[in-house]
């Protein structure tokens, strides 16, 4: 579904990933997990096109695909999604509405009609239900004033809604407490089916222990520089990432 | 007097020396301001001889006044002496006979807004059958406003039909020398709206301007006047969101509002005039006074404005608050692209015992165009416990363009209460990047963010006004951003 290969990419004239490949199948969760600064962010901002992110080399297809041709909303659009570490507050836009634009501009572009208010209302009660979100949330203004959680779990809630062909989870535990993890893990759990891809981007293992992968991989310095099981994470989490640096050196 | 007014001075007296006369059968003045010309337009109107002194007392005292140079805007001098004062709406022969014969580029606009295909023959000023239906539909409305006792007529019609009402409450709150454009209305005024709702009287519709379509070139030098007596209530609308056509460059209108004890006013405007193009070449100047006097207990007055339009505006709609107890309000949003500069705000003038006001104000600037929210609140030593809350947010998208804020605040006694936020923002990479990742396009994404930062003003607006305005932001906006 999606294969990146060689990829370089850099970020105001450095480069962040230098030569980074991956492989990812429908229907597997792969956990990208990487030390700070080994370029997990880049790896998800230059997967949802944002600008910035200058790709020096290598390729991304999608679905036989380049990605470099598609803008960031076409890849959207194209049943890419990311869940944002730090989801963007816009003020005075109620979620439903923003949510509603968003499944709408998808079904636009896959010559669907529109669901009109009271369709999408229906599709929004039971997509909450599905992953655990608090209905009144979605009458607030898109992440104005959400605890941690909620902004997290406002991520989920949009995948539901859009149900991505890929999607991308960027340090989704980040600021979590347990009982959030837990909660958010569930919503992600419930939304895992034999088509659909997820890349989980992650620092700790603990994430992984609530939502198992497939595959682990482990970005170091802009590449990935190993690759397992389940077990890999849990090797990380014992004896941390110095140990893979002295494996790769 | 300033070098200015000397040569308008001058200019007029040679006119005099020429013997000048104007044909009071013409349908046009030509160009230039002198006594003989507001002659020619009071004559026009079939007006009484009171109307006309008025108008020339205001001219005298217009001679004496100087352009204020105050705000922020740029623009060339205006040569008051180059502009005709007086233009007889135009006959059917010289209209376009056809919508193919309109600009196309009108035409677009009108269809990316939505104008029900009949209005916008009229709106283009089309000599067509068209106009009849809104002419059959103003005078369906007419009686129905009869019936209740509302009076909603021409400003001339009403200085012919209640000279009584218009004696009293003309310039009762805009004072001919209040400004120097409200003393250049006061002595060429065209045209406008004049109503009256009696004690009592709950108007029964949303009174608009829309409704008088056909009576064209009443735009350039509009006077209105409304007044709602003791427990009345009433809404007006002015404007419209499709682009009338306009060949006159310089604005200046007057509205006076006059509210009377538990009465209120609530006055929208929708303005959305030629802002010249790209390279800020032609586009309306706008230079109105508004204001309302809160002149009885309780009363309320209640601004709310789409201001989109016009390469330069200069417009500050305010409220008197003169009656214990009364509220006055300002809910705007103000758009500059383009080359647009907009210098323009509110006053609230607290006088009476528990006068609230409320002031609520968004400007958003894009591509090269200049926004400066100008506000002034005023606390008097008799207006005890009087309370204010101001929030002025800018939002600014790309970065040519340029936000101001210039509040003033005058307290002289000590219960009043004020409160006032003020935020400068961005349109973000983060936002657009954010809303783009979820399949919006960029354009969707802007006017997304663009309609959240106006909701605390929209939800003011008539319902139905309320989309459109949403729309005309969006048209407003295209190509801001890319």
């Amino acid at each position: 579904m999606l294969s990146i290969r060689d990829l370089r990419v850099s970020v105001d004239g450095k480069e962040i990933l230098k030569g980074l490949s991956l492989e990812v199948e429908p229907g597997t969760v792969a956990a990208v997990m990487g030390p700070n600064g080994s370029g997990k962010s880049t790896l998800s901002y230059v997967l949802a096109g944002r600008d910035g992110y200058e790709v020096t080399g290598g390729s991304m297809t999608y679905e036989g695909v380049d990605l470099l041709e598609l803008s960031a909303d076409e890849r959207a659009r194209a049943g890419i999604f990311l869940a944002f570490q730090y989801p963007v507050e816009i003020p005075g836009v109620s979620n439903r509405v923003f949510m509603k634009a968003a499944v709408n501009a998808a079904r636009r572009d896959r010559g669907e009609p529109e669901l009109d208010a009271y369709e999408f209302i229906k599709l929004l009660r039971d997509k909450c239900e599905l992953v655990g979100m608090d209905k009144e949330l979605v009458k607030r203004e898109v992440n104005r004033g959400f605890s941690g959680g909620e902004k997290k779990r406002n991520e989920i809630l949009q995948m539901a809604l859009l149900e991505p062909k890929l999607a991308i989870l960027d340090e989704t535990d980040s600021g979590l407490d347990i009982d959030a993890l837990q909660a958010v893990s569930g919503g992600v759990n419930a939304l895992r089916t034999p088509e659909r891809a997820m890349i989980v981007i992650t620092h700790y293992q603990r994430l992984l222990d609530h939502i198992i992968p497939d595959v682990v991989h482990v970005l170091w310095d802009g590449r990935i520089v190993k690759t397992g099981g389940p077990e890999l994470a849990h090797k990380l989490e014992e004896r941390g990432y110095d140990w893979v640096k002295q494996e790769v050196a | 007097m300033g070098v200015q007014n000397e040569t308008i001075h001058e200019f007029t007296e040679r006119r005099y020396d020429a013997g000048f006369v104007t044909d009071v059968e013409a349908d046009c003045a030509p160009p230039g301001l002198n006594p003989d010309i507001i002659r020619f337009i009071s004559a026009k109107k079939d007006e009484p001889p009171w109307m006309l002194d008025w108008r020339m007392d205001a001219y005298a005292k217009w001679l004496k006044m100087a352009e204020p140079r105050w705000a922020h805007v740029t623009y060339p001098p205006i040569d008051y002496q180059a502009i005709s004062y007086f233009a007889a709406p135009k006959r059917p022969e010289d209209m376009p006979q056809s919508l193919d014969e309109v600009d196309p580029k009108l035409l677009e606009t009108y269809e990316k807004l939505g104008v029900p295909l009949h209005e916008r023959a009229a709106l283009a000023g089309v000599a067509v059958d068209a106009v009849f239906d809104s002419v059959s539909v103003a005078t369906t409305f007419k009686s129905k406003l009869a019936e209740a006792g509302v009076i909603f007529c021409s400003f001339s019609e009403a200085v012919r039909e209640h000279p009584e009402l218009i004696q009293k409450y003309l310039a009762s709150v805009v004072p001919v020398t209040d400004n120097y454009f409200a003393a250049l209305n006061s002595a060429v005024f065209s045209d406008g709206s004049f109503v009256f709702i009696p004690k009592g009287v709950r108007c029964p519709m949303e009174l608009s301007t829309y409704f008088r379509i056909n009576a064209a070139n009443t735009g350039q030098f509009e006077r209105t006047l409304i007044v709602a007596e003791e427990r009345s209530h009433v809404s007006y609308l002015e404007g419209c969101t499709a682009p009338m056509r306009d060949e006159n460059q310089l604005h200046a209108a007057v509205v006076e509002l006059v509210a009377l004890d538990d009465a209120t006013i609530k006055y929208s405007t929708v303005q959305n005039w030629y802002p010249g193009d790209e390279h800020g070449v032609g586009g309306i100047y706008n230079f109105v006074t508004k204001r309302g006097r809160c002149a009885g207990r309780n009363s309320k007055i209640s601004w709310t404005q789409v201001e989109t339009g016009s390469a330069i505006t200069w417009k500050y709609p305010s409220c008197i608050l003169q009656g214990d107890g009364s509220v006055g309000e300002f809910y705007s949003v103000a758009l500059s692209n383009l080359r647009q500069q907009a210098d323009t705000g509110t006053k609230m003038i607290h006088v009476g015992k528990n006068t609230s006001s409320t002031i609520i104000s968004k400007g958003i600037s894009a591509g090269h165009g200049s926004q400066t929210y100008r506000g002034g609140v005023k606390i008097l030593k008799s207006a005890a416990g009087a309370r204010n809350y101001t929030q002025c947010d800018s939002l600014l998208i790309g970065d040519t363009c340029i936000a101001d804020t210039v509040p003033y605040i005058e307290v002289k006694n000590p219960t009043a209460q004020l409160e006032h936020e003020a935020t400068t923002s961005k349109v973000s990479e983060d936002q657009l990047f954010y809303l783009m990742q979820r399949g919006l396009n960029e354009e969707d994404a802007v006017n997304l963010i663009v309609n959240g930062f106006c909701k605390a003003v929209f939800k003011e607006l008539p319902m139905e006004f309320a989309v459109e305005a949403q729309k005309l932001l969006e048209v407003s906006l295209e190509g801001a951003v890319g």
